[in-house]
């Protein structure tokens, strides 16, 4: 993956973190994806020039804290907001590194959700192959982290956005 | 002063309402989607909107070039994810007069919505007491 993608995500995750739920958080070195798996992950596709994703991946727990403390709200899984607001922190996230990808126009999808322990998720527009980097991140809920991957088609053609969340169970 | 939310998520609708009441800004409307805040529009009638910009049905581009082939009056502030420069120059074609990025602090909301007001010669309510 190019690596001129990693810091506008490092960047995005702080900034959002920090405006939106007061939270101070304090990145990890970036590293390859192996078989991490989460209880609460929420997914944004890329497409356009880049295509890809990026997944917010939380323990069960962390998640929670995060949500009440970004929401103002006691969140637990069960609360009816809990998946918007893990959305729509994943929206921002992705909207804020968008901005900042160098000399690439990109979309975003709408938020996906996915509660209980995940497999790995898979993206259809990018090949099955591509590097998945892990971006590991501490707070004081709890350590969380952020999956990164866009790739660059060599064509220049416009995918849809597609998210697939696979072998989710609670 | 009545203000319409639009945006397809509930907790940033709560965030964004929590924070116009200690404003001052104590009536509002909500809509989930651009479709659904076209058709309350002119119920509602309201003073001011904050739109999304990326919502399921209709996005908060579509409302309010929509809106705009009706109203030219109404102001209309775009709260979104979208930072690019010519995403904010495409919103304020289409009709926008003023835009926030998200994520937003409440002083940057509340800067943005008096900012709107002032240049159309609105007054601003006074903040809520002990807020």
């Amino acid at each position: 993956m190019d690596v001129r993608f990693i810091n506008p995500f490092i960047n995005s995750v702080r900034q959002v973190f920090k405006t939106m739920a007061q939270l101070d958080i304090t990145v990890d070195k970036p590293r390859m994806k192996t078989n991490e798996t989460a209880d609460v992950c929420g997914v944004i596709g890329f497409s356009g020039d880049a295509i890809g994703t990026v997944v917010l991946s939380f323990p069960r727990d962390v998640a929670c804290k995060i949500a009440t403390s970004f929401s103002g709200v006691e969140m637990t899984v069960d609360h009816p907001d809990f998946s918007d607001a893990i959305g729509e922190l994943a929206n921002m996230v992705a909207g804020g590194a968008k901005s900042q990808f160098p000399g690439v126009s990109v979309s975003i999808s709408l938020p996906t959700v996915a509660v209980g322990r995940t497999q790995p998720i898979s993206v259809t527009t990018v090949p099955s192959n591509s590097p998945r980097l892990i971006i590991p991140c501490r707070s004081v809920y709890g350590s969380f982290f952020v999956e990164v991957v866009v790739v660059i088609p060599k064509m220049n053609s416009t995918c849809a956005p597609a998210v697939a969340v696979a072998g989710v169970g609670s | 002063m009545k203000i319409m939310l639009v945006d397809d998520s509930r907790t940033i609708r709560n965030i964004q309402k929590k924070i116009l009441h200690e404003l001052g800004y104590t009536e509002t409307a909500e809509a989930g989607d651009g479709a659904e805040a076209i058709s309350m529009f002119k119920d509602v009638a309201p003073d001011l909107v904050l739109v999304d910009w990326n919502m399921p049905n209709m996005d908060g581009l579509t409302f309010v070039k929509m809106i705009r082939q009706s109203d030219k009056k109404t102001p209309l502030i775009m709260c979104t994810t979208e930072a690019e420069k010519n995403r904010v120059v495409e919103a304020i074609k289409a009709g926008v007069n003023n835009y926030v990025v998200k994520p937003f602090t409440a002083e940057t909301l509340g800067e943005k919505i008096n900012q709107t007001l002032t240049r159309l010669g609105i007054s601003a309510p006074q903040p809520v007491a002990g807020s």
